[in-house]
């Protein structure tokens, strides 16, 4: 008995690694579309900083995926030959950079999401997945504040810049719904103490988002079309073409090595 | 504690930090610990200062070889998360390296957040200083713009 408890528990702990990996692993690739292509310099280095962050903690909890799933996967298997349905990010993050505003904004809803996640994962029983928690709630501290100041830049900038940042938030709100969906997954790892519920994150960003806005003089969007599918493997259309440039070069060149 | 382990934490808190190298890893805060086992492994452990610092694989190679050439042939290093590291692992000495190499260091340890008061120009330590990014050539640093004598320099920045 035990030992199929602790498998069950290993399958849902595998598929919240995914989950919380695979959201780091798109969001970083999308960022790292932005190198040489930020509207200025220190911008470019700032959101190739950001991806790396993402990309290091994607790379500990694929691994980490791969150990408790126990069938050899390493994070490059994970990363790199898996199709898209078989990813398991939130659509927020695997839709299209935009503009600058665009990447702003999606930032600021991830980030902030993020660091409620985190924050509420440290101080849970899982090792590693408390130990990611605590290093990327340091990092998801700074994405806030980056995506956070630019949305009051913007926001409360130039009509130019006002009317993008509200553009970017119409396409953008519907995917939020999804941050806190609930399922029987994250309801048997909160019972065991290994996750957060996601529906208990919803008030602290509600509030960080709210103020932000308003400071930046931006509305909450009145949106009821709520988009989702992401934890099920259901995604929009632009994961497919994220994944095809990611893991073009290895397929073509399985196994190669730095 | 057994006999090598002394040394072998000497020759490991040696290494240079690959991106820093003027710091070593000792003085960075990113040695953790130095174990040698019964059998003469020697297991090292590390902490990233950023999840995804590019350096750390080089850091570990470089462990590992300067192990071996001090004459260690089995080592190991592994990289542990928590506790996450924070700017208050470095140590005085390594602040006054940062100094030395022109990189404002972090506030002293214990300073906590709310001590972000302006940064001391390294070139010219005038107090008249502004943030141009938060964001710099590494994870662990910004740039800072002096407005007295003009130089721009870069800042390890604090993490709490």
């Amino acid at each position: 008995m035990t030992t199929m408890a602790s498998t069950a528990i290993n399958q849902d702990i595998f598929e919240y690694s995914l989950r919380l990996g695979d959201d780091a692993l798109v969001l970083s690739h999308r960022l790292s579309e932005w190198a040489a292509h930020a509207p200025e310099f220190e911008e470019d280095v700032a959101l190739a900083n950001l991806a790396l962050d993402l990309l290091g903690q994607a790379r500990t909890l694929l691994s980490y995926a791969g150990e408790v799933e126990g069938l050899g996967r390493t994070e490059d298997d994970l990363a790199y030959w898996r199709d898209d349905r078989q990813y398991r990010n939130l659509l927020l993050v695997e839709q299209p950079n935009g503009d600058f505003a665009m990447t702003i904004t999606r930032h600021l809803l991830f980030s902030t999401y993020q660091l409620s996640l985190y924050d509420a994962l440290a101080p849970c029983s899982d090792v590693t997945l408390a130990g990611v928690a605590a290093k990327g709630a340091k990092e998801a501290r700074y994405h806030r504040d980056h995506a956070a100041l630019w949305t009051l830049r913007l926001g409360d900038g130039t009509a130019e810049s006002h009317g993008r940042m509200d553009r970017a938030l119409q396409a953008l709100w519907p995917f939020t719904a999804e941050l806190f969906e609930g399922d029987q997954i994250l309801e048997r790892l909160a019972i065991e103490g290994v996750a957060p519920r996601s529906e208990s994150l919803r008030p602290g960003w509600d509030l960080f988002i709210r103020e932000t806005l308003e400071a930046a003089t931006l509305e909450v969007p009145a949106t009821t079309t709520w988009r989702s599918g992401g934890r099920r493997g259901v995604h929009s259309e632009h994961l497919g073409h994220l994944l095809a440039e990611m893991q073009h070069l290895h397929r073509s060149h399985p196994d190669a090595r730095w | 504690m057994p006999a090598g382990e002394s040394s072998a934490w000497e020759v490991a808190a040696g290494v240079a930090d690959p991106e820093l190298p003027d710091l070593t890893l000792e003085d960075l805060g990113v040695l953790r610990s130095v174990d040698v086992g019964p059998d003469g492994e020697v297991a090292v452990v590390l902490t990233p200062t950023y999840s995804g610092c590019p350096a750390l694989e080089v850091m570990r190679q470089d462990v590992i070889a300067a192990l071996r050439s001090a004459g260690h042939q089995s080592v190991r290093v592994d990289f542990q998360l928590q506790p996450a590291w924070t700017t208050d692992l470095m140590g005085p000495r390594g602040r006054e390296r940062l100094a030395e190499m022109r990189i404002a260091p972090p506030p002293p340890a214990g300073s906590g957040p709310l001590l972000q008061v302006s940064l001391k120009c390294p070139q010219c330590g005038s107090l008249r200083t502004r943030e141009t990014s938060h964001f710099g050539s590494t994870s662990c640093k910004s740039l800072w713009r002096c407005l007295a004598c003009g130089e721009p320099f870069e800042h390890f920045k604090a993490l709490y």
